[in-house]
């Protein structure tokens, strides 16, 4: 099976059910993708596939068709930068593992609402757990980001 | 020399007697300099100059003892040494140290002495000094209890302030100078002419030199950055993905485990057929292991679906098999008296006649932080490496040795950063099972992971609580309070049962934050009843103040409510402690507390001090068509000093959501004597969708310095619970409250 990742078009050779995340883990070496539930209601594993952010422990990587881009590769996308520099600012994570996810899904979020309210970041991030409690600061972030996207 | 200066001598540096001299039986043992973890492993050139700062020709790198699940701790624990080091946190590299009995904790014994955190006299100082030399021979290394700011305020700050004059003392003696010609500033010895000698340069030269030890800390006013906003030392690593967690561990030649053990927690395993994981690809070994068995696999996808392959016959739980049988323990506890502790009781309660009664419940909770549960070992017939993420190195580093047989002082633990722990990662069951996993296949690396499933299925929980209080009212005042609280034993259950260390005497958390609540009320009474050993239970965040603190101020609540009294105002008359008084006043003024609220818009607060930190909370909600909504929550909590405010901040906020998020949601129940819930689309806390904007001050009002980790969670679910009550008319009486109410 052929995989692009993060730009790069793997040749692999493995069983037809196994998820996208162990793939990515254990096949490819790339750990920004977490493993937290394993059957897709935590959302440490998101990555894009063509820009759409998917729980990559419910995708087949023998189902992936477009481009998978994870947390490694996401640093030129525009809408991930601006995340990015947003979750530095704020200070957002405490133990970190997951906010590949939170930042992954933020990005998607950004790209389609150029102005979201705190319904519509509720809405989108909801599906992506944090542990640590580290919503309001998400909350502030995905705002900063959204500003900052503005003003670029 | 200032108080700070010489306690910090006194406890840590050179243990002299200056304060506590000839006070304890074996006390002569411990003026003897405890052993310093890193000299065994220095090479040539390298100058450890003090257990905490080691210097060598790559940089900089400070030992930061307890661990960090999320909390900060390297961050903060960097930032007191770095701020008498003169170093800036950019120039730093933070590792957690090996085991070792010289990272002792000393602000464990707070909470282990019968003084309310409060009582700051001689008497309990005195009794917290002699359970600190127990503290230090047992060597704990154990991050946990809100301990990490108050045990490093001093110590951290005295250990960077050594290190500093003793470089200057090297650069004296290599330059001619005299020290007080000298200054330092970002990791670097500057002489009178401006010439910039790197610590690196001459950390060889302040090996050879006696360390001074005569040093005083340097005034608040004088910081640089201790108290002001910093950047984590984590937070890039955690915001570009790069962070490494234990799960990630990777190197070369290691084969991935996955395990099943007893979902009846302890049962045996009666027999297993892995016939079905013949042939399946990528699978090496099935392997037994105490309580269940185990795959090897070369990737971690593999183990998962071979191990679940495996058909196992468990055998029964140690413990009774249903939910309502547990309960039904803890029933009979109260019922025939049989008691732990009683550690108030004030005036004369038994005479009052108190005709306000409540009964109060507390289920059982997992911790489930993100990151399963994981180890990586690697046995050979004279060494073992473990890497993993876990607050108690020691425990484990002798856990290791005894299963493997390889002597103690060749078990390496590398502790590595934690996906959150919650008290979860204070039990290293893990590591065991992957040392028995790691024996059969000598010298290779064996990395085990936890299946989500197995994880919640293993956690050792909160232990379920059951509360019957009493009490009265008159005039418009609360005037006696019977609280009875039982549970099973956590000192037994975790250091006990597992770690072979049982305390004697009362278990302390049974009671913890119902007795040594700063209130004066005048019949007052706290009695503990350990209940008959149940499933194991373990330490989760907060410990016995997670489900007291609830029952505590829901029943205070209760009262005041009787008496007709404004809850605010009656905790302020009750109070004895004025930091605590202090604490409340700010979360009303934050609120504004007494001012006209919306439609269908209801308020409650709640106070508990615990870990020492007093801790107030306001939570206001709205009693919508389709449910109960958290809209705001305003909290204060004194802590002495905030170390950083961002962070603080962040701990803060996360506190407050930890406690809402399984008040309202979260519960592990027993059904044939496994837990039913398994994954978190049954026991998930709060999501954002839930979370209410939360207002947050750090009060420094005090001397003495307490940690904040916990202490934001028992508030939570008792002002949540007065504001149901306020909007319904319906008093939550047990956790989780979404068994009984809507939320939104």
């Amino acid at each position: 099976m052929k995989l692009s990742v993060n730009g790069t078009i793997h040749e692999l050779a493995v069983e037809d059910d196994m998820p996208l995340l162990w793939v990515l883990r254990d096949e490819l070496g790339l750990d920004g993708p977490k493993y937290g539930c394993g059957v897709a209601v935590c959302g440490a594993c998101a990555v894009h596939v063509d820009g759409v952010a998917v729980l990559s422990c419910q995708v087949l990587a023998a189902d992936v068709e477009g481009s998978v881009t994870t947390i490694e590769g996401l640093g030129d996308l525009a809408e991930m930068q601006a995340v990015q520099a947003a979750w530095l600012e704020h200070q957002v994570a405490q133990c970190g593992y997951c906010q590949s996810g939170q930042m992954i899904q933020a990005a998607e979020l950004l790209a389609n609402t150029t102005s979201p309210t705190d319904a519509d970041i509720d809405e989108a991030m909801s599906g992506i757990l944090c542990r640590c409690g580290t919503y309001p600061r998400i909350r502030a972030a995905v705002k900063t980001a959204a500003q900052n996207l503005k003003g670029a | 020399m200032g108080r700070a200066g010489t306690i910090a001598r006194r406890s840590f540096l050179v243990g002299s007697t200056a304060i506590l001299g000839g006070v304890a039986f074996g006390f002569y043992k411990y003026n003897q300099p405890l052993e310093n973890p890193l000299l065994d492993t220095l090479a040539e050139g390298e100058a450890a100059l003090t257990p905490y700062v080691l210097i060598d020709a790559e940089g900089i790198t400070l030992i930061t003892p307890r661990a960090d699940m999320g909390q900060g701790a390297y961050s903060v624990q960097a930032a007191l040494i770095a701020e008498e080091l003169d170093v800036d946190l950019n120039q730093i590299k933070v590792d957690p140290g090996p085991p070792s009995k010289a990272y002792y904790n000393t602000a464990l014994a707070n909470d282990a002495v019968p003084f309310p955190s409060t009582n700051q006299s001689a008497a309990a100082n005195t009794m917290r000094g002699t359970v600190d030399l127990v503290m230090k021979l047992m060597g704990v290394q154990l991050t946990g209890g809100s301990t990490t700011v108050p045990d490093g305020y001093e110590k951290l700050r005295v250990a960077g302030a050594v290190a500093r004059e003793t470089l200057k003392a090297a650069a004296a003696e290599q330059t001619g100078l005299a020290t007080t010609q000298l200054k330092t500033e970002r990791g670097a010895v500057v002489l009178p002419n401006g010439k910039r000698i790197p610590y690196q340069a001459l950390a060889a030269k302040a090996a050879e030199i006696k360390p001074v030890t005569d040093v005083v800390l340097r005034p608040s006013t004088q910081w640089r950055l201790v108290g002001k906003p910093m950047q984590r030392v984590d937070m890039a690593a955690k915001t570009t993905g790069t962070q490494s967690y234990g799960i990630d561990m990777r190197m070369e030649g290691m084969v991935h485990a996955a395990i099943r053990l007893n979902p009846r927690k302890g049962g045996e395993v009666i027999s297993f057929d892995a016939s079905e994981t013949e042939g399946m690809r990528g699978v090496q070994k099935v392997i037994p292991v105490t309580g269940g068995v185990g795959v090897i696999a070369d990737n971690t996808w593999r183990a998962f679906q071979a191990v679940d392959a495996i058909d196992v016959e468990w055998g029964d739980a140690p413990y009774p098999a249903e939910q309502d049988q547990h309960w039904q323990v803890l029933a009979d506890t109260l019922d025939s008296g049989d008691q732990d502790a009683r550690p108030r009781d004030d005036g004369d309660v038994d005479s009052i006649p108190m005709t306000i009664k409540a009964e109060y419940r507390a289920p059982y909770v997992a911790h489930a932080p993100l990151e399963p549960l994981n180890a990586t070992v690697r046995v050979t017939s004279t060494r073992v490496d473990v890497w993993t993420g876990n607050q108690i190195p020691r425990m484990t580093q002798a856990n290791v040795a005894k299963i493997t047989g390889v002597p103690v002082d060749n078990v390496h633990v590398h502790i590595l950063m934690m996906g959150g722990s919650f008290g979860h990662r204070l039990e290293d069951d893990v590591v065991k099972r992957c040392a028995e996993l790691a024996m059969a296949l000598p010298g290779t690396p064996v990395k085990l992971t936890f299946k989500r499933e197995e994880d919640t299925a293993q956690d050792f929980t909160r232990p379920i609580a059951l509360m019957r209080g009493r009490g009265s009212v008159e005039a418009g005042h609360v005037t006696s309070m019977d609280i009875r609280v039982a549970s099973p034993s956590i000192l037994d259950s975790q250091m006990g049962e597992r770690q072979g260390m049982g305390l004697p005497g009362p278990d302390a958390t049974i009671t913890q934050a119902l007795w040594d609540q700063p209130y004066a009320i005048p019949h007052y009474r706290v009695t503990g009843y350990r209940s008959p050993k149940l499933g194991p239970v373990s330490s989760w965040r907060s410990v016995g103040a997670s489900q007291n603190g609830f029952f505590h101020e829901n029943f205070l609540n209760a009262l005041i409510h009787e008496a007709g009294a404004d809850p605010v105002e009656e905790r302020l008359r009750l109070m004895t402690d004025e930091p605590s008084r202090k604490t409340l006043e700010a979360v009303a003024e934050m609120s504004g507390w007494g001012g006209a609220l919306g439609a269908n818009k209801a308020r409650g607060v709640a106070f508990c001090l615990s870990f020492g930190t007093p801790c107030a909370q306001i939570i206001e909600i709205t009693n919508g068509e389709d449910g109960i909504k958290l809209d705001k929550v305003w909290v204060a909590a004194e802590v002495g000093r905030v170390i950083d405010p961002v962070n603080f901040e962040n701990l803060v906020q996360g506190g407050v959501i930890w406690g809402l998020g399984h008040a309202i949601n979260s519960q592990i129940t027993y059904s044939d004597g496994m837990a039913e819930q398994d994954n978190y689309y049954d026991f998930e806390g709060l999501r954002i969708y839930q979370t209410p904007e939360i207002m947050v001050r750090g009060l420094e009002n005090r001397d003495h310095v307490t940690g904040v980790g916990e202490p934001p969670v028992p508030p939570a679910a008792p002002a949540l619970a007065e504001a149901i009550f306020q909007a319904t008319g319906t008093r939550p009486t047990e956790m989780p409250f979404a068994n009984s109410f809507t939320f939104v």
